[in-house]
């Protein structure tokens, strides 16, 4: 049984020692992913090393969600933030969601959202951007 | 038969969009089928190839289209695409038909979506009672979809039409810039019998509508509805031995483009709908030999209204980066320089998705038979249809008129 207290919500965000995303980066060309390889979608090479991403970005889409699937909670912010160079996906959070609050290259940071404890106690741990 | 080059469509139907409660998929498709091949002049005795797309139904649509309008024996293919479903069964048969396997090929497209919720959004919701546990490709202890951006397919396209606007410095409002978009849409639709929706919609309505995902309310959406489309496609060669009549309403096949995107940075990460679809255009208008210059019209794929604005340049109908100034100037309405979404576009004629790839080739034909009626845009000859499933797959067919027994 895992004595962790925190789980993150996602495994490329790392909690310790400060919040941040990491990217698993193909050796051959750099490309940047998120999620489980098999391979480079670029350039086919099967190497992968993770790497930080910064965590400061800046807005380069978004849209304000009020109409969603059930279970999921409205309204929220979905963005696309540029982190010097790697676009992450994510919500934008303790910001009113409206479109006067929300804008186009709006400059933002990383932040951890709490998601909620299991039956064990453990408390899952989300991230979206803030602006800054 | 021989390998060929000179493919043509001679007949092409499609049933009217909206609410079908009292009819399945199979009778909806069987009445598309049906349809054209009466407009094509023929019997399923004739057709070499079938090819069928449904995505919401059960399996084997093909075959299930079969039992009801001719079991012939012929190859039967399912396809599966995304949006990009009717397109891509259209391509499966014009293949056949240029690798010189049969000269005539039959595709169909079919949904059911009245009353369907989002499209594409994910809520499977772990049970309670539970422990955290990372699962699926992000090791994910939950449901993304809301907590991690949005998986719907409204807010998906916001984003994308926004990116639009973020990367070629877009100075005005954009919610009402998109609106405009949707309101031409609308206005086109009046003069469709065919459309699910069919009423003009002022500025004000669209934007004091319910908001779905920002900058798309409700009716900047694709409507969610039923219906059906077919196309029979022939051989240059078979065509001349067919009727002078045929052969003057066979509309040509001048571009048969099916695309998938090409990976870039980020496009994991937001869908990325340019690139595939400008490459799609790039072929499309080498392998006719015509420009975008040299259209009369256009339908695209406007599932939301901002993705209408990215294709204007994506599909090169402006000059790159100058999708907002090709709207602002009037070029897209039906009385403007390049009539786009003359049918009125998803957002009102609505989106049945495996219907759609089919359907929009049918309203181009329509055009270039000079068979439009009352949104018959004057002496067309040359249109390009424009299709998207997101994943992605992009059809672009452009389609001329028959220069055959003039
Ligand atoms: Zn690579």
């Amino acid at each position: 049984m895992s004595t962790a207290t925190t789980i993150p919500f996602v495994d490329y965000l790392v909690l310790e020692p400060e919040p941040h995303l990491i990217a698993h980066e193909c050796t051959g060309c750099g490309a940047r992913y998120f999620d489980r390889r098999n391979a480079c979608a670029g350039c086919f090479a099967t190497e992968f090393r993770d790497v930080d991403v910064a965590s400061d970005g800046i807005v380069r889409s978004f849209t304000i969600v009020t109409f969603a699937a059930p279970g999921v909670e409205v309204p929220f912010v979905a963005a696309l933030v540029d982190c010097d160079g790697t676009s992450v996906r994510g919500n934008i959070v303790n910001c009113p969601p409206d479109p006067e609050h929300v804008t186009l290259g709006m400059a933002v940071r990383l932040t951890t959202v709490a998601v909620g404890a299991d039956d064990n106690g453990v408390q899952a741990v989300n991230y979206g951007f803030e602006p800054r | 038969m021989s390998a060929s080059d000179d493919i043509w469509i001679l007949g092409i139907s499609m049933t009217k969009f909206g609410k079908h409660a009292d009819r399945d998929v199979v009778d909806l498709g069987a009445e598309a089928i049906t349809a054209a091949l009466a407009d094509a002049g023929i019997t399923m005795n004739d057709v070499g190839v079938f090819a069928a797309g449904n995505l919401m139904g059960s399996a084997g649509i093909a075959q299930q289209l079969q039992k009801q309008i001719g079991q012939t024996g012929i190859p039967a293919y399912n396809v599966s695409n995304a949006c990009a479903t009717g397109a891509t069964a259209l391509r499966t048969a014009i293949m056949a038909v240029k690798a010189g396997e049969t000269d005539i090929g039959l595709a169909c497209g079919v949904e059911k979506l009245a009353g369907a919720g989002l499209l594409g959004a994910g809520g499977q919701e772990k049970s309670v009672g539970h422990e955290w546990t990372p699962s699926g490709r992000y090791g994910a202890v939950g449901p993304i979809d809301g907590r991690i951006g949005t998986e719907a397919m409204p807010g998906v396209f916001a984003q994308i039409g926004m990116e639009y606007l973020h990367d070629h410095q877009y100075g005005g409002t954009a919610f009402e810039l998109f609106a405009r978009i949707s309101e031409k849409n609308h206005s086109h639709s009046t003069l469709n019998p065919l459309a699910a929706y069919s009423k003009a919609m002022p500025l004000e309505q669209i934007m004091n509508d319910i908001m779905i995902a920002y900058p798309n309310t409700r009716p900047m959406c694709s409507a969610n509805c039923d219906g059906a489309s077919a196309a029979v496609v022939v051989s240059g060669e078979k065509l001349r031995t067919l009727s002078l009549e045929q052969q003057r309403r066979a509309v040509k096949v001048s571009a048969s483009i099916l695309t998938s995107d090409p990976f870039e940075q980020a496009c994991q990460v937001l869908p990325n709908i340019n690139t595939l679809t400008r490459n799609a255009a790039e072929q499309a208008y080498e392998q006719a030999g015509v420009g975008p210059d040299d259209l009369d019209l256009v339908e695209l794929h406007d599932c939301f209204a901002t993705a209408e604005l990215v294709h204007y340049d994506n599909l090169m109908l402006c000059e790159e980066g100058g999708a907002v100034d090709f709207f602002e100037s009037g070029a897209p309405w039906r009385d403007g320089r390049m009539p786009v979404n003359v049918s009125g576009g998803l957002q009102s004629k609505g989106h049945p998705v495996s219907a759609t790839g089919i359907a929009n080739i049918w309203e181009v034909c329509q055009h270039v038979r000079g068979e439009g009626g009352p949104r018959q845009i004057e002496g067309a000859k040359v249109g390009l249809a424009h299709v998207i499933g997101l994943g992605s797959a992009c059809g672009v067919h452009i389609l001329e008129k028959s220069g055959l027994a003039a």
